[in-house]
């Protein structure tokens, strides 16, 4: 039912961090798409931990772009097949940094095209590969090492990005989000995108130990977590049909969630910063309404 | 050691062994584990196989992350100290 034992097509012996959820999820999205199947990758962590020179720990074909331009060189392998009348699958797995931030225009570009592509986007929250440097995925308040907490500052000011808004605005194929705690549910998500033609985006929560500050262990019970609270609504949304959303079934309150993690830790020290909580919960309020979850 | 500029065979990171990372190291009791699958499914290093019903680690990979004893539905698994 989850897929165990299917083909592992991600190598062991690779460089990630014990625990690391963004290895989970590359391992989760490989047993969807199977060996029929070329993957681009921009740079950031996983190209990094699963390509040291000459022990890559792709099963699969794999290329690793610049930083900017996966959506492109995706573009460009899909037209190839289709000269070649081959009908390997084009998937894209890059991080949030490389998603959000400098690879936006080149993403956008690929949805103008609508390229036969599934961009999947690992989503850690920063640019974690280079040490915790904050992207547009950083959550509110989240310390990170360009948005660092002081006597000042309460961390990263401005509000996560809303990338799959902003896939959805480009009228592509398919858009969805997911997280590495739901293999079923992201296994379904890649199946259906890459039988999909045309623009697909797919968008992981993949927590991560060192950069938000937690054991290696609870990877999974963080990303639970994360949707159980409201903060990472887990939505699909196909062309031409309404979007279907994961219904939590237990209610958490995002202060479990906040306290979990070293990142949000300073919004436990003071009073002042306790305020700041309900901020946080109005956001998750906000998406169980809109996303009826 | 790539003959062809940057183009490099698949799974050659099987080459380093990665348990050597590890200070704690799972240990799954046959008797409590059921074979249902969720730590394969959650392991980041593809380091187990479900066979017989049973969670099988490699060790040789494993890296002793402790997500497999975390999320197993039965407790079949324990995290002890790694002996070197």
């Amino acid at each position: 039912m989850n897929g165990f034992n299917k083909e592992n097509l991600l190598a062991s012996g690779h460089r990630a961090c014990p625990g690391c959820g963004a290895a989970i999820g590359v391992r989760q999205i490989l047993k969807a798409t199977g060996r029929d199947v070329i993957v681009v990758s921009a740079t950031g962590c996983v190209e990094t931990f699963t390509s040291p020179y000459g022990q890559s720990a792709w099963e699969v074909p794999w290329i690793h772009s610049l930083f900017e331009n996966s959506a492109p060189i995706a573009s460009g392998v899909s037209a190839a097949l289709e000269v070649l009348s081959k009908e390997t699958k084009v998937v894209v797995i890059s991080g949030d940094g490389a998603t959000f931030d400098i690879g936006f225009g080149g993403l956008s570009g690929m949805f103008e095209r609508n390229s036969d592509v599934t961009y999947i986007c690992y989503d850690n929250e920063a640019y974690m590969n280079t040490g915790v440097q904050r992207s547009g995925a950083t959550p509110y308040c989240a310390s990170t090492t360009t948005t660092p907490v002081g006597q000042y500052s309460i961390g990263k000011l401005e509000n996560k990005k809303d990338m799959p808004a902003i896939a959805m605005a480009h009228g592509i194929e398919y858009v969805a989000t997911t997280s590495i705690a739901y293999p079923n549910d992201l296994m379904k998500k890649v199946t259906k995108a890459i039988n999909i033609k045309g623009s697909k985006y797919i968008q992981i929560h993949t927590p991560c130990c060192i950069g938000w500050g937690f054991d290696p262990s609870k990877t999974i019970k963080i990303a639970k977590l994360a949707v159980e609270t409201g903060l990472v609504p887990i939505f699909e949304k196909e062309k031409g049909k309404s979007l279907v959303s994961k219904r939590i079934n237990k209610k958490v309150p995002v202060k479990e969630y906040l306290l979990s993690q070293g990142r949000f830790s300073h919004l436990f020290k003071e009073e002042e910063r306790e305020k700041i909580i309900n901020e946080i919960q109005l956001l998750c309020d906000k998406n169980i309404e809109i996303f009826n979850i | 050691m790539l003959p062809h500029g940057a183009v490099c065979k698949p799974g050659q990171s099987r080459l380093n062994k990665t348990g050597s990372w590890r200070e704690f190291r799972p240990n799954v009791a046959f008797n409590n584990c059921n074979g249902c699958g969720i730590c394969e499914s959650y392991c980041p290093d593809s380091c187990i196989l479900i066979k017989d019903s049973v969670s099988i680690v490699d060790y040789d990979y494993c890296k002793g992350c402790g997500i497999c004893a975390e999320e197993c539905p039965k407790d079949a698994i324990m995290m002890e100290k790694e002996v070197k």
